[in-house]
């Protein structure tokens, strides 16, 4: 996982409530086994018309948000299915940061494990952030992990909240799996604790 | 969380029980009891297994199937859809490799992993359950703490058998009362949706209380957990009690004999303390729930059968009125427009929230000595093969296939639309599935949840339309205005 210290980007505007994951990646796209490659399907239903030629009112199909690596939106972003592939496009087309005033449990969880950074912030900043985002190339943003703070364009510093063993992972690059083996012997010992003895195991032979 | 004398919810004792360590922040690592696993959220965790050199901790605490991808048609063919077929063939390789047990396509266990899971025996109450797929709320029906999660996640549980967590806030639906006839635990989870909206349960686990969720078979407890995801939650539950163990005893994979009552007695500790403190509380009155139906593209854009859909101008928020005008435009609908009436391309009768036998039965109730309308595609989809075996054993599949309905092997299907059963743009849709997003069902397709009656009802008539006056239900002056 790349890590991720200090961002300054152009942000797209999205001003919609309630983007769901199947808006961000359709389901028919979801058949890959791979991580990358899904940038090109993001939001491919506004995106693309049916012949998957570009439609040219939709903001990432203009410049200069083609090369937006912050997006903001409005409540609940990224409802709807667990799925991981929805970072994964955002990902894949740039995207290192997303702001909304809310968001979705797993969708909020999944972005930090892909290296992007989800900032609640609440209604009235995410209104100017958005207005910031409207003005384009000219107007960057800039996100610092370390101070905990979203630099605006008139130099203003909005701060922010983050999870501090979040926030180690992603200025580290580090995955969770390494953090929790370290924990394996206390694993262990619970998984063979007297409360757990009514747990039967999966077997396959048994029952039949 | 400290497990002292203070009452404690369901949710607060499930979790106490398998937390294995507590870091500095807060942040938990909890034990997961069971991993269940699908094709689709899977691949890129065991790759990722594999690259790191890692292997499955609990593979006897693992278990696999294929259902999204999978063609609900004839089983004996090759699988058209090259995509489709390098998914499920990547999962067996996977399950080989690492030795995790699976239910193959051509096993009559085979099925939708939310429907299998509790089937099987293999989702249990008090455990931890997850799966890469949001859905996964299902089992606290059985009063199991079970989530959704990410693969990136799902690789962690593979190769750790734990998961990083906060606890998450405690919220308590308690429906009191009693419903009326053919009102179903679909529209009662409608009717919540509703009121607390998609984001109403964001942050909190649910547990779903009061005497009409009581009154629930395990079958519409577990439509209702299902749904809890449309309304934010993480989870839902519902506490287990003698309609749980009833459901629970006998099954392939639960405990035996004195383990059963063991596991049982326990069980039954588990239930939410008197004085337990919820974040927050709804109340909803049973009587007040009518059969319902989404018209718009987020399963909180609810209506009683009775219903009109909004007029954007009634927003005051423009923002709103925006979205509200952009739902009925992708739905095709008219500002203050009658719900019933509204004519049907396609009934959808499957998923994962209403495909199991009870909600076969509703539907053939409904459909017995009728006929699908004209120019209607109907088509029934069991949750799995055993749920289809047990339906064909009672003569459902006859009941269906000489109403004019197709009946098809078990999977996701039209639910989401990855196999070839897809809505065709425009096409609209009455399902019995969990969402109604845009494209969710097929690129433009249009989607309204309800019952598995109220969409058998549709594909009988035609249109949406209310099951009671069908079924000569109604009394009062409601049913002469609904029959005319
Ligand atoms: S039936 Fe639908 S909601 Fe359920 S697991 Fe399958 S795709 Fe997901």
């Amino acid at each position: 996982m790349d890590k991720f210290t200090e961002l300054t980007a152009i942000a797209a505007p999205m001003p919609n409530e309630n983007i769901d994951t199947d808006q961000i990646i359709p389901a028919r796209f979801l058949k890959t086994i791979q991580r990358t490659g899904l940038g090109r399907s993001a939001f491919a239903a506004q995106r693309y018309d049916a012949d998957g030629n570009e439609k040219p009112d939709f903001v990432l199909n203009q410049e200069p948000y083609r090369q937006a690596e912050i997006l903001i939106t409005y409540d609940n972003l990224g409802c709807g299915s667990s799925r991981e592939h929805a970072p994964w496009a955002l990902l894949d087309f740039g995207f290192r940061c997303v702001i909304a005033p809310s968001f979705a449990d797993i969708f909020f969880n999944n972005c930090f494990k892909n290296g992007i950074l989800p900032i609640r912030f609440p209604r009235e900043i995410c209104d100017l952030l958005m207005a910031d985002a409207r003005q384009g190339a000219n107007a960057r943003l800039t996100v610092n992990l370390a101070e905990q703070v979203v630099i605006r364009p008139d130099g203003e510093k909005i701060p922010f909240e983050v999870d501090p063993f979040r926030k180690h992972l992603l200025i580290e690059g580090l995955d969770d799996i390494g953090q929790t083996l370290a924990h394996d012997q206390k694993i262990t010992r619970f998984e063979s604790g007297e409360k757990r003895s009514w747990v039967p195991s999966v077997d396959m032979g048994a029952g039949q | 969380m400290c497990a002292g004398f203070a009452p404690r919810t369901l949710f607060d004792k499930i979790w106490d029980d398998h937390v294995v360590e507590r870091l500095e922040d807060g942040t938990c690592i909890l034990y997961i009891d069971r991993h269940l696993v699908h094709e689709v959220t899977s691949p890129q965790a065991f790759e990722g297994l594999r690259l790191a050199g890692r292997r499955v901790r609990r593979p006897d605490a693992t278990v696999a199937v294929v259902d999204h991808n999978v063609p609900t048609s004839d089983r004996s063919q090759p699988i058209e859809e090259a995509d489709s077929r390098l998914q499920i063939e990547t999962l067996e390789k996977n399950v080989a490799e690492f030795g995790v047990p699976y239910f193959p396509l051509l096993s009559a266990s085979q099925g939708i992993v939310h429907v299998v899971g509790p089937e099987q025996g293999i989702s249990l109450p008090g455990m931890t359950i997850v799966c890469g797929d949001s859905h996964t709320s299902t089992h606290g029906a059985l009063g199991s703490l079970a989530f959704g999660i990410g693969t990136s996640e799902v690789e962690h549980v593979l190769a750790t058998q734990t998961l990083l967590q906060k606890p998450a806030k405690n919220m308590r639906v308690r429906v009191e009362g009693a419903v009326g006839p053919g009102v179903t635990a679909k529209d009662i989870m409608l009717a919540i949706i509703g009121h607390i909206g998609t984001a109403g349960g964001t942050g909190h686990v649910i547990e779903f209380a009061g005497s009409a969720i009581r009154g629930l078979d395990m079958a519409g407890r577990m439509t209702l957990c299902n749904m809890s995801i449309e309304a934010g939650a993480k989870a839902g539950l519902v506490a287990p009690d003698e309609t749980t163990f009833a459901y629970v005893k006998g099954r392939r994979f639960a405990p035996k004999g004195d383990d059963f009552e063991q596991a049982c007695a326990y069980w039954r500790s588990l239930a939410s303390d008197d004085g337990a403190v919820f974040d927050r509380e709804v109340v909803l009155r049973a009587e007040d729930i009518v059969p319902s139906v989404t018209w718009g593209t987020s399963p909180q854009d609810v209506l009683p059968i009775d219903g009109v859909v909004p007029t954007p101008a009634e927003y005051k928020d423009p923002a709103q009125a925006a979205q509200v005008q952009r739902a009925l435009d992708y739905m095709g609908l008219t500002a203050g427009q009658k719900i019933a009436g509204t004519k049907v391309d396609v009934v959808f009768i499957g998923s994962c929230t209403n495909s199991r036998l009870e909600d076969l039965r509703a539907a053939a109730t409904v459909v017995k000595d009728r006929h699908v309308a004209e120019n209607v595609r109907a088509m029934i989809v069991p949750g799995s093969g055993l749920v289809k075996q047990a339906a064909e054993a009672e003569g459902l599949d006859r009941i269906f296939l000489d109403a004019g309905f197709e009946w098809r092997e078990a999977g996701c299907s039209m639910c989401l639309g990855m196999n070839p059963d897809r809505l065709t743009p425009q096409q609209r849709c009455a399902s019995t599935s969990n969402r109604n997003f845009e494209g969710r069902q097929g690129p433009d397709g249009r989607t309204h949840l309800c019952s598995p009656a109220m969409a058998a009802a549709a594909a009988v008539t035609g249109e949406l339309c209310d099951v009671r006056a069908l079924m000569g239900l109604m009394s009062g002056s409601n049913a002469v205005r609904e029959a005319v």
